[in-house]
């Protein structure tokens, strides 16, 4: 009886580590929403900042960081479904899908601040975009490919062999087949591997830092080579480097930019959720 | 088939292997880049200097040691506390915890890998950092500690999901073979199922690490950014400074082409080269599992 006592204390245990793994979540989350509510208002999130940001709304960082964000998707999308498409469909295993592969692995551990560097070499400095949304985008981009890539590969090669046999012997070509039977099947996971890829660039604050950031700029950007305010470099401006800063406008922008990125997450898993009940095989 | 159809696939095929080989490219770019703007370091620092045990820019001395020693120490410590943790994360939600519990485990810790660095960061200035400081008695709460504890955080998502990965890749031939064997579900966890799963659980070491050594905004916001060589026991508990917070603090202050601002991309050299062994390490285990069809 001894061996099981000895197993329930360990069971005990183990659930306490998770706990201790868990428990800090839901307190991050749980402060910045209860100090952060207090500071939103129509005005916080619609006004421009006044007052050196001490006063008045984050209106222009949040557009900034919808616009950088749509910007990123125009150019990971298309360049991430068509790599995915690419290693699932065509590849074979040769040693250069291996280093394609190697390639992409390296990509998601190129730290964020590197793209950063890379970023501000290559479309600042070498293409001429200046610090603009342009540059940010595409330094974005470049740093969210590898997580839409994996997520839309792993979707396209969930769907069963039978579906591109099928297409085949009723007179498909290979593309038709990719076009309007892989494709669709796949979707669910690949708009999943979008989101979180998204969320991912929408969050990031050391690429951007020296591609596109303005520290303070109260008004909207009037191109896409404008410079720009976004949430996450608001939020590190306003707690590090502006003394006196009120606490509750710090919470107000944590709390917002903290929102969008649960609400993205929530949104991937739904829609993941949903279509694997419905998924028929 | 109308010669219409055979031109827009030969065409879209050819645009996709395009989009499938540039991400070898999009490597070599940013190595590239990396190279033009670090490369004039070379003539612009002694490597007694640029490898010495000083980073005091304003007076010309560029030693990268303290900054890479803080580097070191931070994650280290992060992967100390996260390791335990992760492992026992994991063993918990895929083998122990009844299907209600692992429904809520999992989302909230995704949740957890969808916060962004810097809300982690803010928290970790505001409360974690005081918190410090009270319950440890130092001077400061911005110290090594506090931004090991936030990147121990950090890393846990990518810990946990490996190493579940790598549990369930386990047979189930091998649990019921040890059950069967009269072995408790305990016995059989520790002996047979995770030592079958220790080369995932390595990987994922390896790709937390990774994750661990290129975190900025957080780390930046919390370690106290004092460039100091680590050699003394306490050094855990005094402020620090790592390379990535060091090229984004200053990164925007330098002028373009100074012998300080080709520091700063030689230490993004430095970085990307680190991450990509660590990367190279783990990869054939991500390949293993890829053959498998285990992936998730």
């Amino acid at each position: 009886m001894n061996r099981y006592l000895g197993q329930r204390v360990g069971f005990t245990l183990l659930g306490g580590l998770t706990f201790i793994v868990v428990a800090p979540i839901l307190l991050v989350v749980g402060v910045i929403v209860v100090n952060g509510l207090g500071a939103l208002s129509w005005e916080f999130l619609t006004a421009m900042p006044r007052e050196g940001m001490k006063a008045g709304g984050i209106f222009p960082a949040i557009v900034g960081t919808l616009l950088l964000t749509l910007g990123t998707a125009l150019v990971a999308i298309p360049l991430g479904i068509g790599g995915a498409i690419y290693l699932a469909e065509y590849a074979r295993e040769t040693w250069f899908t291996r280093a394609i592969r190697l390639a992409i692995i390296n990509l998601a551990g190129i730290p964020s601040v590197v793209y950063g560097l890379f970023g501000l070499g290559m479309f600042v400095l070498f293409s001429q975009f200046g610090t603009s949304i342009v540059a940010g985008s595409l330094t974005l981009a470049l740093m969210t490919l590898p997580i839409i890539i994996s997520a839309s590969e792993e979707a396209l090669r969930a769907v069963p062999t039978e579906f591109r046999t099928v297409n085949a012997s009723l007179g498909g070509t290979h593309w038709q087949g990719i076009r309007q039977v892989v494709l669709p099947q796949a979707l669910p996971g690949i708009i999943t591997g979008v989101i979180l890829g998204l969320l991912r660039a929408a969050g990031e604050t050391a690429p951007i830092l020296f591609t596109v950031a303005a520290f303070y700029l109260p008004r909207l950007p009037q191109s896409p080579f404008d410079q720009t305010m976004a949430l996450p470099y608001h939020l590190y401006v306003i707690s590090t480097q502006v003394p006196g800063m009120p606490l509750q406008i710090q919470y107000g922008t944590a709390l917002v930019l903290l929102t969008l990125a649960l609400a993205l997450n929530l949104c991937a898993t739904l829609i993941r959720s949903y279509f694997r009940k419905r998924r028929q095989w | 088939m109308s010669q219409r159809t055979h031109w827009s696939e030969f065409f879209i095929s050819a645009v996709i292997r395009v989009i499938g080989f540039s991400t070898i490219g999009f490597v070599g770019l940013i190595f590239f880049f990396l190279l033009q703007q670090g490369a004039p370091v070379l003539g612009e620092v002694p490597l007694n200097n640029f490898f010495g045990a000083q980073w005091y820019p304003t007076y010309n001395l560029y030693g990268i040691l303290p900054l890479l020693l803080g580097s070191m120490m931070v994650t280290l410590a992060a992967i100390v506390l996260a390791l335990p943790l992760g492992v026992a994360t994991a063993v918990f939600v895929r083998e122990i915890a009844p299907g209600w519990a692992r429904e809520i485990l999992k989302p909230l810790i995704e949740v957890l890998a969808g916060i962004p660095s810097v809300v982690l960061g803010f928290f970790g200035m505001t409360l974690l950092a005081p918190f410090v400081r009270e319950t440890l008695h130092v001077p400061t709460g911005l110290t090594a500690f506090t931004g090991a504890l936030l990147l121990a955080y950090m890393a846990l998502p990518t810990i946990v999901s490996v190493a579940e990965d790598a549990l369930d890749a386990v047979p189930k031939s091998y649990r019921d073979a040890a059950l069967a064997m009269g072995a408790t579900q305990w016995q059989t966890i520790w002996r047979v199922v995770v030592p079958a799963a220790r080369s995932g659980i390595l990987t994922a070491i390896m790709l937390g690490m990774g994750r661990a050594i290129g975190e900025t905004m957080a780390v930046l916001m919390v370690t106290g950014n004092a460039a100091r060589m680590p050699t003394t026991l306490n050094s855990l508990f005094l402020p620090a400074r790592t390379m990535t917070a060091t090229i984004a603090a200053e990164m925007g202050e330098v002028a373009q082409g100074s012998t300080h601002y080709h520091v700063l991309f030689a230490i993004g050299i430095l970085l990307f080269v680190l991450t990509f062994f660590i990367n190279l390490a783990a990869a054939p285990a991500i390949f293993e599992k890829r053959r498998r069809g285990g992936l998730r």
